[in-house]
């Protein structure tokens, strides 16, 4: 399957890799939301950090992603549009918008999907820690 | 066809044809183009003797007599022929009644080989499918433990495609001679690769292809043993009875020349290219598994072919990993490319995790691969994984020393 030259892009040089520290670290921190989203069985995890200011203003953002190339563009993707956001802002980006702009063919929809629901978790995430009211906890759940 | 080509590493999917074997075809697309079949004319005489003589380098090449050969279109249709053939042959009840016999294969089989017995299935047949072990061979007492008063076939694959492990075909085909039924192989990855003796290896129907051992595609073959026992089978074409009335069709001369052509050189050349390519292989996966962390070679450490190796490397995902390989042509256990984003059912039989399933390439070389080849891939692979696990969220949780496997993780 031939991947698209933006794909390909962000596959070399993927932007906003990384984390906010380690997933302790991440968990105690108010500033931080995070959200895993995907499975290792499916072939993959997406991993997003955001920073968010006290104003609901998304500073920084962090991916990580255990998946195939469009999954990687995707999270790169995603990282770049949420940045400068307010989290509603945020919330409202769309999968779709995320296929047309890396060309995503249909069996790669799942990794936009994945994207976008990385985005809802990572800010639940945030609202949860800051007392704000949240939607559905979607967010990967750590067994201990 | 003038950009810079992969450097190729997928012999085990299909291989170049030798160059020797294309001179070999050409007449027979030109000046020689008569039908086999033409019984009256010397264009039909001279199509048959190219015919008889590929008959003669086939069946050499596996220790059969050349009459027990029968050409078909490739190993699909050897293998379909074969247990759709002999199920119906030799079953217990007509059409449309069940319990009409028992067929013994395996779970990490081909397709070529599951689908047709799940038809059968359908049709009224009894199938066990054994799961294979860890280390993916099948064992005699595997197959032993299986076999019932009603089992009429048993399809073992000889060599299995994804992971090159060898199945203990001779010692099965021993037991299926004494208990009267059957023995059917799907020799794909292992004809033209390893010597084969039907008559050692207690071999009813062998199953293989041209492509995969330096022949055109659209060509293969099926040994149909003739004495001790004599078996019979069901055609599944009808028409002008060619090939003893098991496979009707007008003949692909230039092709089945070709694969004449490619048994003869394999026969020569087998051993020391196994030789090199084993080399080779020990080279990938011990070079790889210094220079990269968690890595596995799937499948049996010594039971396996030359030509293949099948690695997995820990928390990156196979697709992925090809992209950063894309001058290599490879392949991947990951399925991520299809619908139902399952990794390879071989790997999974082998109770490989799904994880390190989607994160394994499959390695197959050729005679061709050279000494330069194996270092630049080594070297792209390393370069490649290690770029990728920078982004891995599974990498830096194997580094904090979580288990992967104990999170619960939101499955989609």
């Amino acid at each position: 399957m031939a991947y698209s030259d933006k794909v390909i892009e962000h596959y070399q040089n993927p932007h906003n890799v990384g984390s906010f520290g380690s997933s302790k670290e991440v968990q105690a921190r108010k500033d931080v939301g995070v959200g895993i989203v995907g499975a290792p069985e499916c072939g993959d995890v997406m991993q997003l950090h955001i920073q968010v200011s006290d104003a609901g203003v998304i500073q920084d953002a962090k991916f990580k992603c255990f998946g195939c190339g469009s999954a990687i563009a995707s999270s790169s993707l995603a990282t770049e549009w949420i940045k400068g956001k307010t989290v509603d802002e945020a919330l409202a980006i769309k999968n779709t918008e995320i296929v047309e702009e890396l060309s995503l063919p249909p069996v790669k929809i799942h990794c936009s999907v994945l994207a976008e629901d990385s985005i809802r978790a990572a800010i639940e995430d945030w609202k949860k820690k800051n007392g704000h009211a949240t939607a559905v906890d979607t967010h990967a759940v750590h067994a201990h | 066809m003038n950009k810079p080509r992969p450097l190729y590493l997928d012999n085990a999917s299909t291989t170049r044809c030798d160059p020797r074997v294309v001179e070999v075809m050409l007449p027979y697309l030109t000046e020689a183009y008569g039908n086999s079949g033409s019984r009256n004319h010397a264009f039909g005489w001279e199509a048959e003797e190219a015919v008889e003589k590929a008959r003669e380098q086939s069946a050499a090449l596996i220790g059969a007599n050349a009459k027990e050969i029968i050409f078909t279109s490739g190993a699909t249709e050897s293998n379909n022929l074969a247990i759709k053939g002999a199920a119906n042959m030799y079953a217990k009840k007509p059409e449309g009644q069940t319990g009409r016999g028992h067929i013994i294969t395996a779970l990490h089989e081909h397709k070529a080989v599951l689908d047709p017995c799940k038809r059968l299935q359908k049709e009224g047949f009894d199938v066990t499918y054994l799961q294979p072990p860890a280390d993916g061979v099948i064992t005699v007492d595997m197959v032993a433990k299986e076999i019932r008063p009603d089992t009429i076939l048993v399809s073992i694959m000889w060599a299995n495609n994804e992971i090159g492990t060898i199945n203990e075909i001779p010692a099965i085909g021993k037991l299926c001679h004494d208990k009267e039924i059957i023995f059917h192989s799907d020799g794909t990855q292992w004809v033209g690769k390893m010597p084969t003796d039907v008559e050692r290896d207690n071999i009813d129907l062998l199953s293989w292809s041209g492509h995969k051992m330096y022949g055109p595609k659209g060509v293969g073959a099926l040994y149909v043993r003739r004495r001790k026992p004599r078996v019979r089978l069901e055609a599944i074409f009808d028409g002008g009875g060619q090939e003893r009335g098991m496979r009707s069709g007008t003949l692909n001369i230039s092709g089945i020349a070709g694969f004449g052509k490619a048994c003869e050189l394999c026969q020569h050349e087998m051993q020391a290219e196994g030789e090199r390519l084993l080399k080779f292989r020990n080279r990938l996966e011990t070079e790889l598994a210094k220079a990269i962390e968690v890595t596995q070679v799937n499948g049996n450490a010594s039971k396996r072919v030359p030509n293949i190796t099948n690695i997995s490397f820990g928390f990156v995902e196979g697709e992925s990993l090809l992209m950063g390989i894309k001058d290599i042509a490879c392949s991947s256990g990951s399925a991520c490319t299809s619908a139902s984003l399952e990794p390879s059912y071989v790997l999974k039989s082998l109770g490989v995790g799904d994880e390190l399933a989607h994160s394994s390439l499959r390695l197959s070389m050729s005679r061709w691969t050279t000494d330069k080849e194996i270092d630049y891939t080594i070297a792209s692979i390393t370069k490649a994984v290690l770029h990728l696990r920078k982004m891995s969220p599974l990498y830096d949780l194997f580094k904090e020393g979580v288990d992967i496997s104990k999170i619960q993780w939101q499955t989609h």
